[in-house]
């Protein structure tokens, strides 16, 4: 049984200390709003945060969590609120929308640590997460947004 | 505010059996497509399912919506199109997906109908009837105030959701005449002089949110991949290798040993494996080792090999199998008139969707094993009912789908084959089954673009006049071979455009206008070529020399005002155009190229794209969709390449099928509608086609040399360089 804390509250679960944290988050807990996309750490789609990390769900082990501290996308705010969230609206950033929760939680990470990212820094950063539907300028600018809004 | 509902058909039929009251208008299936018909009529039809349109006591509206969504916007622009002419108040409007059932919901599509979203024509499908039931619902309404009121219909107006009475201002809100209106017999019919004008319209070209968008932004948006059922276990499958191969033998016993595995299933061209987590299910899997039956169609297949000698030779052959797609005048006679004759060769390699969400489905029967739900992100929910029913022996009646969001669809979602393998495998197990394909598996056993060979010869008359055109394509695909390859913008008078099929029992498929892809890169290519071998303006030579469309002239006019194409470019930097025709809509792009010499890297930094698609239901959302297809097209331009190697897909995931990323995307993109009194065509795939030519055009005016080889990787512009 392993314990770590998911979207602020403590969680136990049974998994073999292999078992990705994505397999754990989407089917042993039922969040499914943190994406599987390609099982390698090549797409960003299961990007979660991981002691205020943004990392691949699909690359962490089980191993690696007890007394972790995991924020999905449904931890990002309770509401929708947060700058990015609204960002993404105002901008009708997603089309498929797979993708989304991942480069959210990318995007997350980068404004924590630079609240007032260049254009250049933002395409740095966001570079790992592959979006199909091909929505990477909205996105760049509904960062932009979020940084300038808050 | 108004959302969509994304918890399936159970919740609402619910909930319209347990309102009390208000006014439902369900769909029926006339002799010229889709009708709205009253609850008396619905109850002599034996496929009505749910209501179309219902108007809630408490104001709130259900509109179904056939737009299955993949991120284009259509299930919210469906709706739009009956709020719009019923004039409903779009923030109390619910959009819900239309069942499975085509026969009720479909649209007319030759003889039959048919409820598959692709080819971008979801709203150029839909259109008309959607606003003549509307227009249904506004009328009843109207009615129902003007019987309460003891006036004329005609002295009422509406105003989102409430009708009028402009003599003495009193106002009832729709809300408010479905708790007392009494449904008619039979729905009055609409003429479509009755129908809004297009100064009158509220919604239409005027761009509401989409509704699944605040979904996706905070990870509520379910997806097939995302449904979670209670006794749910998980299979993941491993197909043949070598496309339409059969498994002969695999380690079961093995397999069977490991931790959590519940079964292991054949199936005709693969292997299940279902345990009760999927990390077991995929330990499962990645432990089959399977004898694969030696005689697969696509055995010993090597496409590099079979595009860059066989096609030629295939070519060449006289004696070879042709079909004539179509042919105007006498193109024999005009070649041998000529007073120029050009000709030009182009290849393309295999594409593969890389839809972001790998194929899934997940399936559940009832306690008799005779009824079935499946859950699918479907292009085509009725397709993959009817898939699923002939997997299992089963009537359309023992099927139901639940449609979800797709993470992407791109053509490859049209057919239902993974739902269906969930389905037996559910059977099978006798449990809730979640399938997943691995990426891997996606990739593998994918469908694709078609690889093809083109050969265009062109013929010009002593004016310089463009008289004569061939244009053969060579490959396996059937219809995804030759769409795009008709250029009627162009009016060249001797035509004959050809296919020559080949097989190789690679599985292809449809792809964001496929055919479109290599043939309108050929065709746009091979103009611009033209253009330069007489020093002329390539926008010139198609005005003076191609008899262009009044149409597509218009879209060149505009994109060469919105690209400023004849001003200078910075020091390495030049410009290449192109059109495209897809779904009725015409499209007229730029793109700003620069080149890396040394790495081969090409690098595409503006983009300027002109697009008649008629009247533009909601101008944001296909202006999303656009630069979508844009982004769509500079990424298989530049990168995607899928090889077939001994029957064997070469690439496995997305290290080595390589898509655009943030850093490759152009500084600029410009997208504007050029305004056009007509019905609404497609505009999901208008993005893409043109691309290719407008970056290999450009590429010309930068080295003097032609790109004639889909994709532009480096490796290949190098070899061009050097040449």
């Amino acid at each position: 049984m392993l314990t770590f804390s998911l979207n602020g509250r403590q969680v136990s679960v049974q998994a073999e200390p292999k078992t990705p944290l994505l397999w754990i988050l989407r089917e042993h807990l039922n969040l499914s709003g943190t994406k599987y996309g390609c099982g390698a750490g090549l797409c960003g789609a299961c990007t979660v945060h991981l002691n205020g990390a943004a990392v691949r769900s699909c690359q962490v082990e089980a191993a690696q969590l007890d007394g972790a501290r995991v924020v999905t996308i449904e931890g990002l705010s309770a509401d929708s609120s947060h700058p990015l969230q609204k960002a993404w609206v105002a901008e009708q950033v997603p089309q498929c929308g797979y993708c989304q929760s991942g480069q959210i939680m990318k995007a997350a990470e980068l404004l924590a640590a630079n609240p007032k990212p260049t254009r250049a820094q933002i395409v740095a950063h966001m570079d790992g997460n592959i979006c199909r539907c091909g929505t990477y300028h909205r996105i760049a600018t509904a960062i932009e947004r979020a940084s300038r809004e808050g | 505010m108004g959302e969509i509902r994304n918890e399936g058909l159970e919740l609402s039929r619910r909930e319209f059996l347990a309102g009390a009251g208000g006014l439902a208008f369900w769909a029926g299936f006339g002799a010229n497509g889709f009708q709205l018909i009253s609850e008396a009529q619905a109850t002599t039809q034996a496929k009505v399912l749910n209501p179309w349109v219902r108007v809630a006591p408490d104001g709130g509206v259900i509109i179904l919506s056939a737009g299955a969504e993949m991120g284009q916007g259509s299930m919210t622009s469906l709706a739009a199109i009956v709020a719009e002419e019923m004039d409903a108040d779009w923030s109390k409007v619910v959009i819900e997906f239309a069942p499975a059932e085509a026969s009720v919901y479909g649209y007319v599509d030759g003889d039959t109908r048919s409820m598959t979203i692709a080819g971008s024509r979801a709203v150029m499908r839909y259109y008309a009837d959607l606003r003549i039931a509307g227009a249904q619902v506004r009328k009843v309404l109207v009615a129902s105030a003007a019987e309460k009121w003891g006036v004329e219909p005609s002295s009422l107006r509406t105003e989102p959701g409430a009708v009028i009475d402009p003599a003495t201002g009193r106002r009832l809100a729709y809300g408010e005449i479905a708790a007392f209106a009494k449904p008619p017999v039979r729905l009055p019919g609409v003429d479509k002089a009755e129908l809004k004008k297009r100064s009158e319209f509220r919604i239409i070209g005027k761009s509401v949110p989409r509704r699944d968008i605040p979904l996706k932004v905070n990870g509520t948006a379910r997806y097939a991949i995302d449904v979670h059922l209670p006794g749910m276990v998980y299979a993941s499958t491993r197909h043949s290798p070598v496309h339409g191969g059969a498994p002969e033998s695999w380690n079961d016993a093995t397999v069977r040993g490991l931790p959590g595995v519940l079964g292991v299933i054949r199936l005709a061209d693969g292997v299940a494996v279902v345990a009760d987590r999927f990390e077991n299910a995929l330990a499962a899997r990645k432990a089959l080792a399977v004898k694969w039956k030696p005689d697969a169609p696509a055995a010993g297949f090597d496409s590099e090999k079979t595009l860059s000698d066989d096609y030629v030779r295939v070519h060449a052959d006289p004696a070879a199998k042709t079909r004539t797609l179509d042919a105007k005048g006498d193109a024999d006679r005009a070649f041998a008139a000529a007073t120029k004759t050009h000709r030009a060769e182009f290849r393309s390699d295999y594409g593969y969707h890389a839809q972001m969400e790998p194929l899934n489905a997940v399936a559940r029967f009832n306690p008799s094993f005779d009824q079935v739900e499946v859950w699918d992100g479907s292009q085509s929910p009725d397709r993959c009912r009817a898939g699923v029913a002939k997997a299992l022996g089963f009537t359309l009646a023992q099927v139901t789908i639940h449609q979800c969001y797709m993470g992407g669809g791109f053509g490859r979602r049209t057919l239902g084959d993974y739902a269906a393998e969930a389905a037996r495998i559910a059977r099978e197990v006798r449990k809730p089954v979640k399938l997943i394909w691995t990426r891997e598996e996606d990739i593998a056993h994918g469908m694709f673009r078609p690889q093809s060979f083109q050969c265009l010869e062109a013929a010009q008359d002593a004016s310089g006049k463009v008289v004569g055109w061939r244009h053969c394509v060579v490959g396996d695909g059937g219809v995804l071979l030759h769409t795009g390859i008709k250029i009627p913008y162009y009016g060249v008078p001797n035509q004959h455009l050809e296919l020559r099929g080949v097989s190789h029992g690679i599985r292809v498929k449809h792809w964001r206008a496929v055919g479109h892809v290599f043939n309108v890169f050929a065709i746009e290519s091979f103009v611009d070529q033209m253009a330069t071998a007489q020093g002329m303006d390539p926008v010139e030579f198609r005005f003076r020399h191609m008899s262009i469309s009044p149409r597509a002239r218009v879209l060149f006019e505009k994109v060469v005002q919105m690209s400023d194409w004849k001003a200078p470019r910075p020091e390495g930097r030049a410009l290449g155009i192109s059109l495209s025709e897809r779904s009725g809509s015409l499209g007229a792009g730029v793109a700003e190229v620069s080149l890396d010499r040394a790495s081969g890297r090409i690098r595409v930094h503006k983009v300027w794209l002109a697009v008649d698609g008629g009247l533009v239901v909601q101008p944001a959302a296909a202006k999303a969709n656009i630069e979508s297809g844009i982004v769509y097209g500079l990424s298989s331009v530049l990168y995607e390449r899928v090889t077939v190697k001994e029957g064997v897909v070469m690439q496995s995931n997305f290290h080595d099928y390589h898509v655009m990323r943030m850093s490759d995307m152009p500084e600029e993109m410009h997208v504007e509608f050029v305004e056009r009194d007509a019905p609404p065509s497609g505009l999901g795939e208008i993005g893409n086609p043109w691309v290719a030519a407008a970056v290999a055009n450009a590429f010309h005016r930068l080295s003097g040399k032609r790109l004639q080889h889909l994709p532009f990787t480096p490796e290949r512009v190098r070899a061009v360089l050097d040449a």
